[in-house]
């Protein structure tokens, strides 16, 4: 699958308190989420993001709380992929079972600015920018295979039914 | 040569692992809270799921936002409790019992060399009990509660060896700060922390609870304190202990008698610093509680510096659960908290994640036992946190600045 979108920069150790405020968790109404995303680093992005953007960051994407309201709301806003020096562990499997592809690049953050188009081939592990090809490593195939079947609910549903080992 | 970790993992699934094996693993314990709960219940439905695979090894703690602050708030608590009464869930802890973390082991439901997991990122608090546990969100513990099941990557070991006795007015909270700020924020991400040494075995099992529960904030899967006797006393029941080989892999050593008191300054944890550094800085309030610093000897620690004071800094101090409460009610304690001019929440998370008991207003500052310090944490987002141990946030409080609270201890 290729994933083509206009960047949108973040730093290092991006916490879900920051992604989604924990005074819009405990909503009914779950269309709140996208419409508070990032609220805690820059108050208007959720006014300026479109579908298919994608989100690239420094280190530790995603560290704090297990609240996966903070992918939700990512994804929700449109967020087509999420790129960074590194994850936190928590966020990077809430992200998978959302079918919210993230993707781990050393050197992604130094080669892009914030408006650029890069293109992401997440089968053969590479991403091109304006300023050259990075490539990856990619996910192990359980991984894959929980992404690719959208998340791990309708992985679940396909194992239950046999379609997977 | 095995660390203790692997020797869990590979014990229960019968089959020898290797750090970065992907591997099924049964879960024996799990539990979620009123925060986490209703997307849980969300995804089952989604993954049409009907009856939870065994109800008998599932807790659900009502403790973040309990009682509610709104109708939406009490709403989903609601749909928590229908699901609890539909799944025969039996473990049930309604509001004011306290914080998962602490309900968990205090009721004994686990048992060192189980695999545990918790819909909340603190979950490794319980890695000072001789068990791996891991913090997970809604999705995964969907899968848990409908398989008894989930994967696991198997995790390295940092082992960090801590030898010499505590300082006076320093205790494991400030350890765990120091280790903080040498590991940082994703210095084990994936990982698991093992704290092991004299200092270590000295300690209590709620100070050992202390300095588990951050592990997350340096990125680790877990963290992992062999258990002994005092794991065993605290929980009531034995279980099979684990411990890592000698020389399985390389230690970081730390001198438990050099360390000083510590504060984490806003807005990452691993901005740390002696308190006598910054000594001085005004506070709006301060809180003693969560799952990192709300135990009874956290109440007693501050309390011997209140006594006989009054705060000038509003003191706010949530008990991790109402044995706790009553414990440090029936021994004087929250008699002289009260008299320094504290007040006392219910049970339960308080206001550490900023939703309720005493969010911060623009541009107030807060001295706080808990453990995160990010940006609008626990309320405006100019407001700040300071991360301190309890000894620390009293001392502060009765001055209305920053102290190091060695002046105040004898």
């Amino acid at each position: 699958m290729i994933i083509s979108g206009r960047v949108w920069k973040f730093g290092d150790d991006i916490d879900t308190d920051v992604i989604i405020p924990a005074k819009y968790l405990r909503s009914v109404d779950k269309s709140i989420w996208p419409k508070h995303v990032l609220e805690g680093i820059d108050p208007t992005f959720s006014s300026k993001v479109k579908p298919g953007d994608i989100i690239v960051a420094g280190k530790n994407f995603g560290c704090g709380s297990s609240r996966e309201q903070a992918v939700l709301a990512i994804k929700w806003a449109g967020i087509s992929a999420v790129v960074a020096e590194s994850f936190a562990r928590i966020f990077f499997r809430n992200g998978i079972n959302n079918g919210l592809p993230l993707i781990e690049c050393k050197g992604i953050y130094n080669a892009v600015d914030e408006g650029d188009i890069i293109e992401i081939n997440l089968d053969e592990g590479i991403i091109k920018t304006k300023r050259g090809i990075l490539t990856y490593k990619p996910l192990p195939k359980l991984l894959q295979d929980i992404l690719n079947s959208g998340g791990l609910v309708e992985y679940y549903k396909k194992k239950i039914k046999g379609n997977v080992p | 040569m095995a660390t203790a970790i692997e020797k869990i993992i590979s014990n229960t699934i019968g089959k020898e692992v290797s750090p970065g094996d992907f591997v099924e693993i049964p879960v024996n314990f799990a539990y979620f809270h009123d925060g986490t709960g209703p997307l849980i219940i969300d995804v089952l439905r989604e993954m049409e799921v009907d009856k939870i695979f065994n109800p008998d090894n599932v807790a659900v703690i009502f403790d973040h936002a309990a009682p509610p602050y709104s109708d939406q708030a009490a709403t989903l608590q609601v749909k928590v409790r229908k699901f609890v009464k539909e799944q025969g869930i039996k473990k049930f802890h309604e509001i004011g019992e306290g914080i998962c973390h602490q309900v968990v082991p205090e009721k004994g439901y686990i048992a060192p060399g189980m695999i545990v997991c918790g819909a909340d990122s603190h979950t490794c608090t319980l890695g000072a009990f001789g068990l791996m546990a891991i913090g997970m969100g809604a999705t995964d513990m969907a899968y848990i509660l409908a398989t008894g099941k989930t994967w696991i990557k198997v995790p390295e070991t940092i082992r960090v060896r801590f030898d010499g006795s505590l300082g006076k007015g320093v205790s494991s909270k400030d350890l765990i700060l120091e280790i903080v700020r040498i590991i940082g924020t994703d210095g084990a991400t994936y990982k698991v922390l093992e704290f092991t040494g004299e200092t270590i075995k000295e300690l209590s099992q709620s100070s050992r609870m202390t300095m588990a529960n951050m592990a997350v904030e340096m990125g680790a899967k877990t963290a992992f304190i062999e258990a002994d006797e005092k794991t065993i006393q605290f929980l009531g029941k034995e279980g099979k202990i684990f411990k890592t080989d000698d020389d399985a892999i390389e230690e970081i050593h730390i001198d438990s008698s050099s360390i000083d008191p510590k504060i984490a300054i806003p807005y990452k944890v691993s901005n740390v610093k002696s308190v006598s550094e910054i000594e001085g800085e005004p506070i709006d309030q301060a809180f003693l509680g969560s799952c990192t610093n709300g135990r009874y000897e956290d109440l007693l620690e501050a309390a011997k510096i209140l006594k006989g004071k009054k705060v000038r800094a509003r003191l706010i101090v949530v008990p991790a659960s109402r044995d706790t409460l009553v414990k440090a009610m029936k021994d004087g304690i929250i008699d002289i908290l009260i008299e320094s001019g504290a007040i006392i929440g219910i049970p339960g998370c308080g206001p550490c994640l900023g939703v309720h008991m005493g969010v911060l207003g623009e541009n107030e500052v807060c001295i706080s036992t808990s453990n995160r310090n990010f940006i609008g944490r626990m309320g405006a987002r100019s407001s700040k946190v300071y991360l301190a141990s309890p000894q620390t946030v009293a001392a502060s409080s009765l001055e209305g600045k920053i102290v190091d609270p060695r002046r105040y201890v004898r």
